[in-house]
């Protein structure tokens, strides 16, 4: 059994002439929780539907456990997505309203022909809304019925249905209230160890990342800049697009708070349908030099589990 | 919203109240029709030709003596039929041509809307004739005709609802979890774009009515003996100043019905889904 669960090599997702993702090699190691984060619009959401094909990639490969994702066939597919799930952002949107949550959580049971018969699908409907913290007698509630923390766990629960192996959480508590965000995100971690489950963390808060994520991948402009162990890359962050976004976020130490340091960018992010020549962060970045517009950085090893895209350590080009 | 909900916000107002109780009293007339007219719709008494209303004939008497009021009643029955079959053909192929359309984009969207636009661009009437003169008249084939016509309708509406909801975050989760195109269309898109459905349902019985009354006008739809609305009305024009009886009645007969579903119609728009009150102002339904 490999190392790996999930890998893309050279993925890239273009949208007309905007490419949302742009070369992209990333692992997902068997049993961690990478964290993939960058401001919104750099394609860390289209990678990770890209990972599950719930967008076509236009070019690359992904693999999951061995097998070819982007080659996959219906009945592949289905099966593939069996192991795999995912938990949205919106816990409005990502729920049919026209159906109760015991449906929607037994859906992929449904699906899949899991746990057959009335009773003991709703045997196992029961079980799972019990798992994240919701009264199974609520099953048959829609919805609108459920605050959106509850309806996160319903959510959760619907993606944990059919036993998957490797889940992406796409932003699963940028729009959970301050105060619920801390539970969702401690249900996450307590599934993870339950179910022995891999999870893409997509968020563009490197604060929550840090705190869930064994390794953190930071995305700009439709690549990955950095990579590395979550301690390292927001403890000594080796690209300078990661220092500002480390540096973004508060200390919870007021004497140090006081003298933090911040690294404020300054323009605009380019436009992804027309991306900057060489480096894709020199328009924006501090440290620019006369090597950056003429050489398009891979990533390299900075260190111990970590590696950058940046020509400070030395002038790479793809 | 909950299907009680919905009820309950729908007969707040008096109109909504009166629309489904006028409706309601004529579907009981149609389905009682032999037992509540007082007299043979279909028998003739010359004898008895173009009375006044009276006790005894409370519509009065047409050019053959037959009874205006046994007609009327049911000709409701003819009415609501031929309405409501009409409409649900254009409901089963409308819906089933918006969904596909909707759903699959593309050249199915293309093929599809472009063949609606071409049945579309015909006025209603101009259609139904062309329909009925290739099928033959008779009440079945007014149905075919009518359905015919009010197909793009659906269809068009039902796209509409379908292109927001293909996008929606819980169909993209079904995909996620591995559900096939069958299951997000009839279990998630389907229930999901219903309302304008239903509004649409409402007014176009109103307007299959209407239509039905319009081809048996001309001899097109119902068949004589048969009483029709809208035969009755045609054959009373020629009478309008002996016995204005003839046309009135089943002019208020149509007049009463087609109101009632437009109210009904109206209110059930309000109430499930007030946004959709302009992108309808846009289509040109007319009859």
């Amino acid at each position: 059994m490999s190392d790996v669960l999930v890998r893309a090599s050279g993925l890239q997702v273009r949208f007309g002439p905007v490419r949302a993702v742009d070369g992209v090699d990333l692992e997902v190691r068997r049993g961690e929780t990478l964290g993939l984060v960058g401001e919104s619009g750099c394609g860390k959401s289209t990678l990770g539907n890209a990972l599950l094909r719930l967008v076509e990639p236009t070019d690359g490969l992904v693999e999951f456990d061995g097998l070819d994702v982007t080659a996959a066939g219906r009945r592949e597919l289905r099966a593939l997505r069996r192991r795999t799930a995912m938990i949205f952002q919106d816990p409005y949107a990502s729920l049919d309203p026209r159906r109760t949550v015991a449906e929607s959580i037994g859906e992929p049971l449904a699906i899949h022909g899991l746990h057959k018969g009335r009773a003991a699908r709703r045997a196992r409907v029961g079980e799972l809304m019990e798992v994240v913290g919701l009264n199974p007698d609520h099953g048959a509630r829609y919805p609108h019925e459920f605050s959106g923390g509850q309806r996160q766990r319903v959510g959760i629960a619907r993606a944990l249905a059919g036993e998957p192996e490797f889940v992406v959480c796409d932003e699963p508590i940028a729009s959970l209230d301050v105060s619920v965000q801390a539970q969702v995100v401690n249900l996450l971690v307590r599934l993870q160890r339950e179910f022995g489950l891999t999870y893409l963390f997509v968020s563009h808060d490197l604060a929550a990342v840090r705190q869930v994520a064994d390794r953190v991948a930071v995305m700009y402009l439709g690549r990955v800049v950095e990579l590395g162990a979550g301690t390292s890359v927001s403890g000594t962050p080796a690209h300078p697009y990661t220092e500002a976004l480390v540096s973004a976020v508060p200390v919870p130490d007021p004497t140090r708070e006081r003298t933090r340091q911040r690294i404020v960018l300054s323009g605009d992010v380019p436009s992804p349908a027309d991306p900057p020549s060489g480096c894709r962060f020199r328009t924006r970045c501090p440290k620019a030099f006369e090597a950056c517009p003429d050489h398009d950085p891979v990533l390299q090893p900075t260190g111990p589990e970590q590696a950058a895209a940046c020509h400070l350590h030395g002038v790479t080009d793809r | 919203m909950r299907a009680g909900e919905t009820l309950r916000l729908l007969f707040r107002g008096p109109t909504a109240i009166v629309a489904a109780a006028v409706l309601l009293v004529l579907i009981v007339t149609a389905f009682l029709g032999e037992q509540l007219a007082p007299h043979d719709a279909t028998g003739t008494d010359v004898s008895n030709r173009l009375q006044a209303p009276s006790a005894d004939h409370w519509f009065g008497t047409d050019e053959l003596g037959r009874d205006v009021l046994s007609r009327v009643i049911l000709g409701a029955e003819v009415s609501l039929r031929v309405g409501a079959v009409a409409v649900g053909i254009s409901l089963v192929a409308g819906v089933l041509i918006g969904l596909l359309a909707g759903y699959y984009g593309r050249w199915v969207d293309d093929v599809l809307m472009r063949l609606s636009d071409v049945l579309f661009a015909f006025p209603a009437m101009l259609m139904a004739i062309a329909v009925l003169a290739i099928l033959g008249p008779g009440s079945t084939n007014a149905m075919i005709a009518i359905g015919i016509v009010y197909t793009p309708i659906f269809a068009r509406i039902t796209r509409a609802s379908v292109l927001s909801v293909r996008e929606e975050v819980y169909v993209k989760a079904a995909r996620s979890a591995g559900a096939g195109d069958l299951r997000i269309i009839g279990r998630h898109v389907l229930p999901n774009v219903t309302a304008p459905i239903i509004v649409q349902t409402s007014i176009s019985l109103a307007f299959a009515i209407l239509s039905e009354a319009a081809l048996s006008f001309v001899g097109l739809g119902t068949q004589p003996p048969d009483p029709s609305w809208g035969r009755m009305l045609a054959e009373g024009r020629g009478f309008v100043e002996q016995a204005w009886w003839m046309a009135v009645f089943p002019g208020l007969a149509i007049f009463v019905t087609v109101l009632a579903f437009n109210v009904l119609g109206d209110a059930l728009r309000d109430v499930l889904d007030p946004r959709q009150r302009q992108a309808m102002a846009g289509t040109g339904v007319t009859a």
